[in-house]
């Protein structure tokens, strides 16, 4: 029971960090005891990788058509052949990596704080900011993400910032409902009444008290949102709307190659298998994190 | 012992007003306690103890009637200087301290909370006085045991030094061994500080431990009052009290509350 040095004590911020270092820290540690999660990160991270260096590891560029070379199959020149301009469909799909990632990430990005926002004001304040939140939420919700999405890219002209925006637009809802679920049951707590009662503003409870309770759930379900992002982002491209030609965006590609489908399958199927292991990263990784963050999800 | 801390008059509750439901859970229920003095609210489950506490310290709105806190009227919203004068402690100490915050941060919160300054400065005193090393300020509370986490809370709830300290059951989540330890904390604090404690329980031991007067209640009404002397000799004036001390005894494991009762030569 010495005295203490006010020093220790203090520094709550240097903490926070602190702390945040060593939640990372242990969910990196937690995900190594799960063979699938830690296999899904293991993609995810080479997918990011490969994205990140692109422009050095690619072994063609992107963009460049070499009509002498047309539709070739998987080769050692072309591991996954090239399309219909000579393109090299592997460094394509490298590039289109970059697409891919930035487009989701972007989404996240935005989803992320506006669900949680809407979500916790709406649980905290109730009454009638909780109905009229909750109604525009339902209103949302109700549209099909994907027509919603395609036509608002459609309005707004297709392009990869529309299709982000359009993407944001529908998938927040998810996040705004799982947030005011906890921020109900974080405001009924004891330690937020004893802070109503040493005269924490609304502000306050709502950031220092209610907000950090909820943010482990909101980052799970986004984990798990980001396999429907990749793929609606490339059902998108797909269709047309997203970034445009001769970016190479993964559901483009798709797109181009259907045309040869028989012929030449590894135009449509080399994007495919990119989609379906991005997708497939994201959702396995969103199932570890589900439980390692979700103790309601714990494996007895 | 003159000056008046808490005054009630005819606090009525009634949860859920016209609807099918509706719960009248305190009746038109007066009463007073005196600067210093402890006063224990006893009574079973559900019989509108807690909600009396809870609207004294602010928490509810559903309530009518009066409440004076050191000698000031108060209403349904509380002024930071009203909330001063009285500060409440949790029954469960699990759920009362916010599980991402540090406990230097819960000590320093009511401070910065109030806008009276950082309250980092302030910690390892609270700490001190609450019987716990100062280094605990870098714990989180899932760090803490059950005794520990509620002298954290006690320690909180003086942090703004109010002159009525409001106990919502403070030691029945506790082990037995840890509750005594805790009771007599807050005597001592009490003491120290001449501070009004108003202590609700269902546990006639940790009642007949710490107040002076008790009232007993049953289902929204007061049916008794007794005094420090009529715990200690098993009087009562209702025989819901009676019951109530026959339960005590019956089914207590606290040898303190037997030999009471065998002092008394009640029960036999």
């Amino acid at each position: 029971m010495t005295e203490m040095p006010v020093e220790t004590v203090r520094a709550p911020r240097s903490a926070a960090a602190f702390r945040a270092i060593g939640t990372l820290f242990r969910i990196g540690r937690e995900m190594t005891r799960e063979p699938l999660g830690f296999a899904g990160c293991i993609v995810l991270a080479i997918i990011i990788i490969v994205a990140a260096l692109a422009s050095v590891i690619a072994p063609y560029p992107p963009n460049v058509q070499s009509l002498g070379e047309v539709l070739q199959p998987p080769s050692w020149a072309h591991w996954a052949g090239t399309d219909e301009f000579g393109r090299d469909i592997l460094s394509r799909l490298m590039f289109g990596a970059q697409i891919t990632i930035r487009t989701v990430f972007s989404v996240c990005i935005i989803i992320g704080p506006i669900g949680l926002a809407i979500g916790v004001i709406a649980g905290f304040f109730g009454g009638r900011i909780d109905a009229v939140l909750m109604r525009a939420t339902d209103i949302v919700l109700s549209f099909p993400a994907l027509v919603l999405a395609l036509g608002f890219a459609a309005a707004m002209g297709a392009g990869l910032n529309t299709a982000v925006i359009a993407i944001s637009l529908t998938s927040w809802p998810p996040i705004a409902r799982l947030a005011r679920a906890e921020a109900l049951v974080v405001r009924r707590t004891d330690y937020v009444a004893a802070a109503r009662l040493y005269g924490a503003s609304r502000m306050r409870l709502l950031f220092l008290y209610i907000a950090p309770m909820c943010i482990p759930s909101v980052i799970v379900r986004l984990t798990l949102n980001m396999a429907t992002i990749t793929l609606t982002a490339a059902s998108l491209g797909f269709l047309g709307l997203g970034a445009q030609p001769p970016a190479p965006e993964w559901g483009a590609m798709i797109a181009s190659g259907r045309k040869f489908m028989l012929d030449y399958w590894w135009v449509a199927v080399m994007p495919g298998i990119a989609i379906l292991l991005t997708s497939l990263a994201f959702n396995i990784i969103g199932d570890a994190m589900r439980d390692i963050l979700d103790p309601r999800y714990d494996r007895s | 012992m003159s000056e008046t801390m808490i005054e009630v008059r005819d606090l009525d509750v009634v949860f859920d007003r016209g609807s099918p439901q509706e719960n009248h859970v305190v009746r038109s229920v007066s009463f007073q306690a005196a600067k210093g003095e402890t006063l224990g609210i006893v009574g079973e489950s559900g019989c509108g103890k807690s909600t009396v506490l809870r609207c004294i310290a602010g928490l509810e709105s559903h309530w009518s009637g009066e409440i004076h806190l050191a000698g000031r009227l108060v209403g349904k919203e509380r002024s930071r200087d009203e909330l001063k004068s009285a500060q409440m402690v949790f029954q469960d100490p699990y759920g009362s301290l916010h599980p991402r915050h540090r406990i230097g941060m819960a000590l320093a919160e009511p401070h910065r909370a109030m806008g009276i300054g950082e309250g980092w400065n302030a910690v390892a005193g609270a700490l001190t006085q609450v019987g716990l090393p100062a280094d605990f300020a870098n714990r989180f509370p899932h760090e803490l045991s059950g005794g520990q986490r509620q002298r954290v809370a006690i320690a909180r709830a003086l942090m703004l030094s109010p002159p009525i300290l409001l106990l919502d059951e403070p030691t029945s989540a506790l082990d037995v061994s840890v509750q005594a330890e805790v009771l007599n904390l807050m005597c001592d604090l009490r003491d120290e500080r001449t501070l009004t404690l108003l202590l609700v329980s269902h546990d006639l031991a940790v009642i007949g431990h710490m107040c002076d007067r008790v009232l007993v209640m049953k289902e929204g009404v007061f049916v008794d009052e007794l005094t420090k002397d009529d715990i200690r000799f098993g009087r009562t004036h209702h025989e819901y009290s009676a019951t109530l001390f026959e339960a005590s005894l019956l089914g207590d494991d606290a040898p303190d509350a037997m030999a009471r009762g065998a002092e008394a030569g009640f029960g036999s």
